[in-house]
């Protein structure tokens, strides 16, 4: 965490999208978890109608549409940033830093990774993508999905310490700080399990 | 300068060095990736739309009374799982989240309470599972991740009540 460079303070309209706003890939065209957030949608939407008339639906619709269009540029620059480290990540460097074999100290690259990534989720799971992609493995994915979330400088300067104090935030931080290593560790260990021994069984 | 700014700047920065290094290496890789890029991009948008146009609704039926409620300080462990699942279910980006928390310190939520209710919100938070990270991330990698984690807020309340702080 050494790198942790604390001097940029980020992320607020990008954090701001990130619950508020959402996004889905075409990979799957439409699947179970598209329809649930539809239904879901259309059930708040509608009771939102019943209790404070179109008035309430027409200003929730158009304070959404405005944050939908501040965050559509960073979803194309995380989009951009994905496809481009797909292509000079070398992959036989990245599956040995980051892929199965990579030990603690690909836990370790991944989680300072996470923790130094510039952005929202926009830039997090793209480049998350990515590192898959050209053969970090899961638990060194998981070391910096964790990580981008748990002690990501971004959200922690940007909401976390304004909203719920530095007493809090500086402690939370501390007690989340190995959790990014011991979730990388636990992904390995049950993947592992789950997958080497099954194949091993066929 | 606003923290939006800058956060932009660091952002496209990022975007133009890391494609500068693909434009070194070729201008037709640079053409392929940056299709590739806006071609992801595409088909993300639809998506995108529905969730930020959809979970201001959701968003706005869940009341958030009911939330700060369940964290007392005496609460106990049963009141650690309602707060992970509590942080599991708040809908909304890091204003709501954090603000919730923030509520349930000041009307006498305890400590290890809320930081499992913070920790689950950001490692589990439905909607942004959904929403954000199963359409970039393979969807069993994302499922993975979240069952991996599971045991860290009920571990950040644990050590929060060991060591009396904060």
């Amino acid at each position: 965490m050494s790198d942790q460079p604390p001097k940029e303070p980020a992320a607020p309209a990008d954090e701001a999208a990130e619950g508020e706003a959402s996004p889905r890939r075409a990979r799957k065209p439409i699947g179970w978890s598209l329809i649930a957030i539809v239904v879901l949608v259309v059930v708040s939407a509608t009771l939102v109608w019943r209790r404070d008339g179109i008035d309430g639906v027409l200003d929730i619709l158009f304070h959404d549409l405005k944050l939908f269009g501040g965050i559509l540029p960073r979803v194309f620059a995380g989009c951009l940033l994905g496809a481009f480290v797909a292509e000079i990540l070398p992959h036989d460097k990245v599956s040995r830093a980051l892929g199965p074999n990579s030990g603690l100290k690909g836990l370790l690259i991944g989680a300072a990774f996470g923790a130094i990534l510039p952005g929202g989720p926009f830039t997090a799971y793209p480049v998350a993508s990515a590192l898959l992609t050209v053969g970090a493995d899961f638990g060194a994915t998981i070391a910096m999905v964790v990580s981008w979330t748990l002690v990501g400088y971004g959200r922690a300067i940007a909401w976390e310490l304004p909203i719920m104090g530095t007493e809090f935030t500086l402690w939370r931080l501390v007690i989340s700080l190995p959790l990014p290593l011991i979730a990388g560790i636990l992904g390995r260990l049950v993947y592992v399990r789950m997958y080497t021994a099954r194949d091993a069984d066929e | 300068m606003s923290a939006a700014l800058l956060i932009d700047i660091i952002l496209w920065g990022t975007v133009i060095a890391v494609g500068f290094v693909v434009w070194r290496r070729g201008p037709k890789l640079m053409t392929a990736s940056f299709r590739e890029g806006t071609m992801s991009f595409i088909s993300v948008v639809p998506r995108i739309a529905l969730g930020v146009l959809g979970s201001g609704y959701v968003a706005a039926v869940i009341p958030q009374e009911i939330i700060t409620g369940w964290l007392g300080p005496d609460s106990g462990w049963l009141g650690v799982l309602t707060a992970v699942i509590a942080g599991a279910a708040t809908p909304g980006g890091p204003v709501i989240g954090f603000s919730i928390g923030a509520v349930a310190l000041k009307a006498g939520g305890g400590a290890p309470q809320v930081m499992a209710y913070v920790v689950a919100w950001a490692l589990f938070a439905f909607q942004r599972l959904l929403l954000w990270e199963i359409p970039f991330m393979p969807a069993r990698f994302v499922w993975f991740r979240a069952a991996v984690s599971m045991p860290f807020p009920f571990l950040a309340a644990a050590i929060a009540m060991a060591i009396g702080k904060p």
